[in-house]
């Protein structure tokens, strides 16, 4: 028997079912991700926790001490933090991984070119972006524990919508990400980011609840058109406890029904985008 | 699977077009070629050509227009994750995953491929001994060269055993000695049965490499078949250098004769020219040799390229016969490039 016998053989004994290969490439492309990650975790949480930590401490802590703000700010506060770092932290990792990747490392090649459609390699993207994310807003907590200290104030009752709010806004952080990641070539990201990024932090009710915006009404409904919002929101009734008596908030079932609206349409696009770009 | 359900072809493209969407011509017209299992298939052509176009479809990254191809039996429209399996690619430009280290890249490939672990560490092992790899299987990427690079993509493609492999310009922008080394991979590959695709706008390299090769330009194959065929294929096919000496001697004795047309030179010129076969004779630049009194001078003789053994015999017969001294006798073939000159009237590297 010949070499190239031999490899014959080994060829034919190899499973030949799709779903079976494409199932294997995604799981390793997976734990290619995790390895990644884990050497790079440091870094990760460096860069994605540098600015809540400063967030809470100036805002949170600061502000409050000299008495500019009240002590109750703060408890309001930490659910936006945490809506803007499972949210922020997805959205710029993988659009600008992706943008430098497509543009002109290529090293997605070799995942495109394993036996998997090549939409699922971009999914996979996607929630590893988004599982990272979820891991920067884990750590949220106890460094806001640290850093608030006694104005630290979260209900636990409520742990299992706080969760699936996470979850839900860093999968959205991904998506929009990857849209972002696709659309733009990654020279003009930048650009993007401080003209998209930069009003939707600040009109996301992170720094303020939707309710105390009744007095300036028009900015109430705009804030309505920013997904971010219902992100926040959302974290807020999750996380403020009952006693504090938070003004009124949006309804949980409008909450949940416009952040997966949008997860729906921008990881639909995202999909879409990506296709595009990889196969010609 | 039996010899008789195995498809005959490694290879099988027909009529295949390629239009991108602001393309104002078909990047690809049209092309149709068949591979054969095991052969080293040439697509030599200058950029712009369509092969990376031609790959990028064979290898499912680029969406066919119109046509059909198939790829070690399995159609590259309809089955793209049945091609994945079967193909291993090294790209034209370095892809390498910078984020894991030199053995992991291959151990990484060969997963998602869904080679087993132990078969994948072994395989990691013994190609990066053979590509000389070995010892910096553990670092990144980020200082290697070129070349280095190339290996490690030339490794990574063979992880999970692909029968057909693609090289898109492999040597392109490589140092010499990495280009050779690359070659003598290719040829051991071909050695051991792969079926090897390989795109090049490097002459040499497609006719030392290659069993056949097919020349493309815009977009088009202008001619297909192997390098020596090919060759045959440029009008006045064979061509013979030839350096002769003649005698200082007759030269002089021939010299009071007072007619400059016999003198030997011309003589030699002259039975030269009147060979069958031969269609042109050339006098190269005479070139004194330091050898006392004798004197060399250059030939160059155009011949269909039919027998070019007896046009050797009967050019050395020729000078002999003119009591010259035949110091040089050399057949030089016409290069795929003088091919590509005379299918396209343009040099390959305009």
């Amino acid at each position: 028997m010949t070499v190239s016998d031999l490899m014959t053989q080994r060829h034919e004994l190899r499973p030949r079912s799709h779903a079976g290969a494409a199932w294997r490439a995604a799981v390793a492309i997976v734990s290619r991700d995790v390895l990644v990650t884990r050497r790079e975790i440091a870094s990760l949480l460096v860069q994605t926790l540098a600015q809540p930590l400063f967030f809470l401490f100036i805002f949170g802590k600061v502000l409050s001490s000299v008495g500019t703000t009240s002590p109750r700010f703060s408890v309001v506060l930490l659910p936006g933090i945490v809506a803007f770092t499972v949210f922020l932290a997805p959205l710029q990792a993988l659009s600008i991984d992706l943008g430098r990747d497509l543009s002109f490392t290529r090293e997605i090649d070799d995942r495109l070119l394993a036996p998997l459609p090549v939409t699922l390699v971009a999914l996979e993207k996607v929630v590893l972006a988004a599982a990272r994310g979820l891991l920067a807003g884990g750590f949220v907590f106890p460094l806001a524990y640290w850093v608030l200290g006694s104005s630290y104030q979260v209900r636990t009752d409520e742990i299992g919508v706080l969760i699936g709010m996470m979850a839900l806004t860093s999968i959205l952080g991904a998506a929009i990400g990857l849209v972002m990641g696709t659309i733009f070539p990654i020279t003009h990201l930048s650009l993007i980011f401080s003209i998209v990024i930069t009003p939707l932090i600040f009109t996301g009710c992170l720094y303020y609840p939707w309710g105390s915006l009744g007095v300036i009404r028009w900015f109430q409904v705009l804030t309505l058109f920013n997904p971010l919002t219902y992100a926040s929101e959302g974290m807020r009734s999750a996380m403020v406890p009952v006693q504090n008596g938070a003004p009124e908030s949006l309804a949980m079932a409008w909450v949940v029904l416009v952040l997966c609206t949008s997860l729906v349409l921008s990881l639909g696009s995202g999909l879409k985008f990506f296709r595009g770009r990889v196969l010609s | 699977m039996t010899e008789t359900t195995r498809p005959t072809a490694a290879i099988e493209v027909e009529r295949l077009v390629k239009r991108y969407p602001k393309g104002r011509t078909n990047a690809v017209d049209g092309v149709s070629f068949a591979v054969r299992r095991g052969e080293t298939f040439g697509l030599l052509g200058p950029n712009g050509a369509g092969k990376t176009t031609t790959i990028g479809m064979l290898t499912t990254m680029v969406v066919p227009t119109s046509g059909r191809a198939v790829v070690a039996g399995v159609d590259v429209v309809t089955d793209h994750i049945g091609v994945k399996q079967r193909i291993g690619v090294v790209p034209q430009r370095a892809n390498v995953d910078r984020s894991l280290r030199v053995s992991e890249i291959l151990t990484y490939h060969a997963a998602y491929h869904g080679v087993p672990r132990r078969e994948r560490t072994a395989r990691a092992g013994e190609l990066l001994e053979e590509l000389g790899l070995e010892k910096r299987s553990k670092e990144k990427l980020d200082l290697f060269s070129g070349g280095l690079q190339q290996r490690v993509m030339v490794a990574r493609a063979l992880m999970h055993e692909p029968e057909v492999l693609f090289l898109d310009e492999p040597t392109n922008n490589l140092d010499p000695q990495s280009r050779l080394f690359l070659w003598q991979r290719i040829r051991a590959l071909r050695d051991r049965g792969v079926t090897i695709v390989l795109s090049t706008h490097d002459m040499e390299e497609a006719d030392r490499l290659c069993d056949r090769i097919a020349i493309m330009d815009h977009g088009r194959i202008l001619a297909l078949d192997t390098p020596e065929a090919l060759k045959g294929l440029v009008p006045g096919g064979t061509m013979l250098e030839l350096r002769a000496r003649v005698p200082e001697v007759i030269t002089l004795a021939a010299a009071p004769g007072d007619m400059p047309s016999t003198s030997p030179d011309d003589r030699v010129l002259a039975a030269l020219k009147q060979l069958p076969g031969v269609t042109g004779v050339d006098r190269q630049d005479g070139r004194p040799q330091d050898h006392r009194e004798l004197q060399a001078s250059g030939y160059r003789l155009y011949a269909d390229g039919r027998d070019p053994g007896t046009l050797l015999a009967s050019a050395a017969q020729a000078v002999i016969g003119e009591q010259a001294e035949l110091l040089d006798l050399r057949l030089a073939r016409p290069s795929l490039e003088d091919l590509f000159i005379h299918l396209t009237g343009s040099n390959l590297r305009s």
